[in-house]
């Protein structure tokens, strides 16, 4: 098992198996060594494809177009709510274990794979993707590679702590409120949430289909892009999935922060953020020349209706399940489904009106600025199993409330950057958010913090 | 006198056919309590009656 392997990026290992310099079967026999070392602590993995992984490497190998693969040889795995051809989709649940095995694989795993990629395995995640811990009853706990005694944060829990905790370079996770920016900004690693409706759907397990995104997890902003592009594109088996072409975001990277105007949010996304929240995003806003702070309008009232939308059409996914297989469900999440289930629908339909209202104010301000900063999480990782922290004074749980900065912005389905800042001993991520189907300005401006130094991934000492 | 939400909680689940067990009732009641306390943040936010929804249904 290679210590260099496990810290190579998508890009460099796509480089060396497309030049011939390294073979895709060793990249990926060395990642499987890796998960078998590193999955006892970091509970990331539920499901491990060797025997797939290792034919699809050898076919990279054989492949006569090798070199014009973009991700050739790259070891990948996604959150366990993507179908994956031979296994049941979980989605961190009991009860779908009981699901008929998945006859075809995601798209973005299909699209990833066309690309050179080779999918390793299925991740920990909350039950149905409702929690931002990453805790799981059924399969325990994903654990936070800078300290395994913390939360990776979720839901998407077990790939931010496969790509933090250098398994693989890339993973698939999903973002209904923040489940791909949380757990970035905890395990610190690069998250990217893209439009609603920019990647397919398709052939994963849904929670709150208004909301629901899918999109990647790196160590570094290129991996980002890199895996991003592959998987854009239509697809008629997602309703959402919107009608446009290829927006590269890959060959905008270097554009650096030139002409970029750059504001940072204030009001309530600092109220109640922790010291180090604050400093991360400090530290952010001056590398970035954010010299403006804005405010977004009405933003707590844009998280309350999307705690509205979750908790209604999460209940409306899972009403047959709760009613036939109530005491199957994890506890937390059945109860909150249930009580989704009792919500009035005048209320929930006040949430959908207020939702295009905002989504019209936040707009506008995209009108003077190409990226607005704000935090990621309030705080760096709580320890697995804490139940409650104190935000602006309050004591609050800690399952619905890691996620105050990222539903504003999920809710009206702009594109999102998670970059970390390596403070000590935690790292903590900030939100570079752009206006819809300008993933590429989110992600330049990354990169652009990236090279500055001031935004990285730091290695954990495992 | 009875808690009016424990009250709705249990009509509620009665004409859903949610089977609640009685010790599930009190983490449900407060699941209730704070997503109506969201629900009426944005309900009290004054808009037109002209206002639509955010999704629009397309023929």
């Amino acid at each position: 098992m290679s210590e260099d392997l496990a810290w190579a990026t998508s890009a460099q290992i796509a480089h060396a198996v497309s030049s011939g310099a390294s073979r895709a079967l060793d990249v990926v026999d060395d990642c499987l060594a890796r998960i078998e070392a590193r999955n006892p602590t970091l509970n990331a993995f539920t499901a491990i494809t060797a025997d797939r992984a290792r034919a699809k490497a050898r076919a990279v190998d054989a492949a006569p177009d090798k070199a014009k693969l973009p991700l050739a040889g790259v070891p990948f795995a996604v959150k366990n709510l993507f179908d994956i051809e031979g296994l049941a989709t979980v989605a961190g649940s009991k009860i779908n274990r009981a699901r008929p095995k998945a006859e075809h694989d995601s798209p973005l795993i299909e699209r990833l794979e066309t690309a050179g990629a080779v999918l390793v395995g299925a991740l920990n995640m909350g039950e149905y993707a409702y929690d931002f811990t990453g805790e799981n009853v059924h399969d325990g706990p994903s654990r936070n590679p800078h300290d395994v005694s913390r939360m990776t944060g979720g839901s998407s829990g077990g790939s931010g702590g496969a790509v933090a905790g250098g398994v693989v370079p890339l993973a698939l996770g999903s973002d209904t409120n923040g489940s791909i920016r949380v757990p970035s900004s905890l395990c610190g690693v690069f998250g990217l949430k893209p439009t609603y409706g920019r990647l397919t759907r398709a052939r994963s397990f849904p929670f709150v289909a208004s909301l629901d995104h899918l999109g990647p997890f790196a160590r570094t902003t290129l991996d980002l892009a890199l895996s991003y592009d592959v998987m854009q594109g239509a697809d008629p088996d997602d309703p959402a999935c919107a009608q446009r072409g290829h927006e590269f975001a890959t060959p905008e990277l270097t554009h650096g922060l030139g002409g970029l105007r750059v504001a940072v949010a204030g009001g309530y996304f600092q109220k109640g953020a922790f010291p180090e929240a604050l400093e991360a995003l400090a530290r952010v806003a001056e590398a970035a020349g954010a010299d403006d702070e804005i405010e977004i309008p009405e933003a707590a009232r844009a998280r309350a209706a999307a705690y509205v939308i979750t908790a209604t059409e999460g209940a409306a996914l899972h009403l047959d399940r709760l009613r036939r297989q109530a005491r199957d469900f994890d506890p937390a999440v059945r109860d909150r489904l249930i009580a989704g289930a009792m919500v009035p629908a005048a209320l929930v339909d006040k949430a959908q009106i207020f939702r295009r209202w905002y989504r019209e104010q936040v707009l506008k301000l995209f009108e003077r600025y190409d990226a607005i900063l704000a935090p990621a999480t309030p705080c760096t990782a709580t320890k697995i199993g804490q139940q409650t922290f104190v935000i602006d004074g309050v004591e609050l749980p800690v399952r619905p409330n890691v996620g105050i900065y990222t539903q504003p912005i999920s809710f009206i389905g702009l594109p999102v950057v998670a970059v970390p800042v390596p403070l000590k001993p935690l790292p903590i991520a900030v939100q570079i958010v752009a206006a819809p189907w300008r993933e590429d300005i989110a992600l330049r401006i990354a990169h652009a913090l990236e090279h500055m130094g001031a935004v990285a991934a730091p290695r954990p000492n495992l | 006198m009875a808690d009016p939400l424990d009250d709705f909680i249990v009509t509620a689940a009665k004409a859903l056919d949610l089977p609640v067990a009685p010790e599930w009732q009190g983490s449900i009641k407060a699941n209730l309590a704070v997503t109506l306390k969201h629900a009426n943040l944005v309900a009290e936010f004054k808009l037109p009656d002209e206002a639509e929804p955010a999704p629009v249904y397309k023929a």
